[in-house]
């Protein structure tokens, strides 16, 4: 094996351009594999931080009617924050969420949104909740920039916002924006505005009650509470993984073919070599390898490509990605509206695993692809190898 | 003892839906440092008595014993260690590694048997030398004329010291002077070493050198005579 792996790799290096043609390509694919594939571990990374710190923090309690896609529901989830959870609920270590359907008015017309009403000192989201403190004769709320764009609405604007509370009576009030913000967890913006949880308690006529209830710490265990139906982090980013799952069959289809296209000029190179090196292979044979030797030469040889693209891959295409990770991809089209977490601009992540992973399935590809028609060596009459005769 | 021991030997190929048979109950008995000629037309079967006595091929019928190994009966992998061990071989088109460099071409039969660097690059050198190319071990053979190429295959077949040499048709290729040169260096490792050559050969010029000739015609031996130089 030592001897094949030296001569073979004097055979490549002797071979020149051929060899480098193919070590390029093969390198090509090596870098945007480990490059997309980077980018899915990094969206996955990015989406399941981005909701943790703006949408679930460490897990949820839902009230047990409380469905987010069905907003019916939502006028008759609520209830009063559990005892057991209340010295959690003083200490900040879990935030209650009030939820109720909603009409508003910008500029006259008429839109369905969802009042959230969240405590201003909470710490668990990166919502900008502490500007609903503020002294205005409206009610403060913030918005997303998503709902602030549909809904034409800036800073300082007021709007009509009308509900029903717990007894089924209209009332209206005004609001005024007191901040919008920008986040990539699309769940967090659209359709909905955020108010004081006391306020919207008052105008629920529901104290003390809350729709959702968020917990900072998702390693802490949580118990059952009746009427609660405990939501994990795991369970609420599986939509994510899902999502990033579809997404990665998809793209593994594109390395599929990066791949083959690779592997395509590795086997042509190959079956070229086999047909151009009959009397090499029968010198090989009359200075004492063993036809099987030499098939083994050849698959060692067709192996060594990939070795080699590892190594150039590594001169050209470290700086590449590790640049990448550091400047991050950012979406040539904007993608807030896209529906799904996803940021602007998506960061790479590698690890030593998908690194070493892709390195080693494109040399076990291109070791069975070298091999396949290195076979017809095993079958050759080594005179008329010997003889250059094509057989 | 005898190096080269064949009885009865003979070899047919499959051809068309019948069998052409290149070699017809052949008898030789070739001994130590013999420098010794298969001489005869194209189609004489020289080429494929050489490739038998090189382990290349098998006979249909008979025996061929080389160097103790009856040929017919050995597996591939002891065919290989017998060429690898004991054979050199010399082609008429050179078959030189293109890639690689006169010393690594050289090298390359000691690589085989696994010799340590160090005695391989004496090896090397020292086979170089005998045919007068040690400028040229860093040369790769398209930088060589076609008399440095065969010098070349020389060393590459005498560096592990073989018992038996076979050369085909090594001077097809070379004018005169190469010849003659190519001649003079292997005549002088028959006499320095005491290997023996066996040459598949219809060059008048090879011819000249040798000191056994055994003439085949249409796949048997028409002639054996030994030549006795002045």
């Amino acid at each position: 094996m030592k001897l094949a792996i030296k001569l073979a790799y004097r055979n490549l290096i002797g071979a020149g351009l051929r060899t480098w043609l193919n070590v390029v390509v093969l390198s090509f694919s090596f870098v945007v594999i480990i490059w997309m594939k980077g980018v899915m571990v990094g969206w996955d990374y990015q989406a399941k931080t981005d909701m943790t710190n703006w949408e679930i923090g460490g897990g949820q309690y839902w009230h047990q009617t409380y469905d987010p896609f069905d907003p019916f529901t939502f006028a008759d989830s609520h209830a009063p924050i559990p005892q057991e959870l209340l010295p959690d609920v003083e200490c900040g270590a879990i935030e209650p969420m009030l939820i109720a359907q909603a009409t508003i008015y910008p500029q006259g017309r008429m839109q369905p949104i969802s009042i959230r009403g969240i405590r201003p000192s909470q710490r668990i989201f990166m919502l900008p909740t502490h500007r609903l403190d503020s002294l205005t004769d409206a009610i403060p709320a913030v918005i997303g920039n998503m709902v602030a764009r549909n809904l034409k609405l800036s800073v300082g604007d007021y709007v009509t916002i009308r509900w029903r509370d717990a007894q089924g009576m209209f009332d209206a009030a005004d609001v005024v924006i007191v901040d919008v913000f920008s986040c990539n967890v699309p769940a967090v913006e659209a359709g909905k505005i955020y108010i004081a949880l006391d306020k919207l308690q008052s105008m629920l006529m529901l104290p003390n009650q809350a729709s959702l209830l968020t917990f900072a710490d998702a390693e802490k265990e949580r118990p059952q509470v009746e009427g609660w139906t405990l939501k994990s982090k795991g369970e609420l980013t599986k939509s994510v993984d899902d999502l990033i799952k579809t997404k990665t069959v998809g793209q593994s289809v594109f390395y599929m073919i990066l791949l083959l296209l690779a592997m395509l000029a590795i086997f042509d190179t190959q079956v070229l070599s086999i047909f151009r090196r009959q009397k090499e292979i029968g010198t090989y044979i009359a200075l004492g390898y063993t036809r099987r030797q030499v098939v083994g030469l050849f698959t060692v040889e067709g192996a060594m490509h990939s070795i080699l693209a590892a190594l150039v891959a590594a001169v050209y295409g470290m700086p590449f990605l590790i640049w990448q990770a550091k400047a991050g991809w950012t979406m040539p089209m904007d993608v807030s509206d896209y529906g799904m977490a996803m940021a602007q601009t998506l960061y790479p992540v590698y690890s030593i695993g998908l690194v070493l992973s892709t390195v080693l399935i494109v040399v076990l590809v291109t070791t069975v692809v070298s091999y396949w028609p290195a076979r017809k060596i095993a079958k050759m009459n080594p005179t008329e190898a010997l003889r250059g005769k094509i057989q | 003892m005898n190096l080269i021991d064949v009885k009865n030997l003979t070899k047919r190929f499959p051809m068309g839906k019948g069998e052409f048979t290149a070699l017809k109950n052949i008898n030789i008995t070739i001994g130590k440092g013999e420098f010794v000629g298969l001489i005869g037309p194209s189609g004489s079967g020289k080429t494929t008595l050489l490739n038998i006595l090189g382990s290349l091929d098998v006979p249909s019928d008979g025996e061929a014993i080389v160097l103790g190994n009856s040929i017919g009966a050995l597996s591939a992998k002891q065919s290989a260690m017998l060429r690898k061990e004991s054979l050199g071989f010399i082609f008429q088109s050179y078959n030189l590694l293109q890639v690689h460099t006169v010393y690594e071409n050289v090298e390359f039969p000691l690589l085989l048997l696994k010799l340590p660097a160090a005695e391989r690059k004496m090896m090397v050198m020292e086979a170089l030398a005998w045919v007068g190319l040690t400028d040229k071990a860093k040369s790769k053979p398209p930088q060589l004329s076609g008399g440095e190429c065969q010098r070349v295959a020389i060393a590459r077949a005498m560096v592990k010291r073989p018992s038996l040499v076979l050369a085909d048709e090594p001077t097809a290729n070379l004018d005169a002077a190469n010849s003659h040169n190519i001649l003079k260096t292997m005549e002088a490792l028959n006499r320095d070493l005491n290997t023996t050559f066996v040459f598949a050969t219809h060059d008048e010029k090879v011819i000249g050198y040798l000191r056994r000739k055994i003439f085949l015609l249409d796949g048997r031996i028409d002639k054996d005579e030994v030549v006795e130089h002045s």
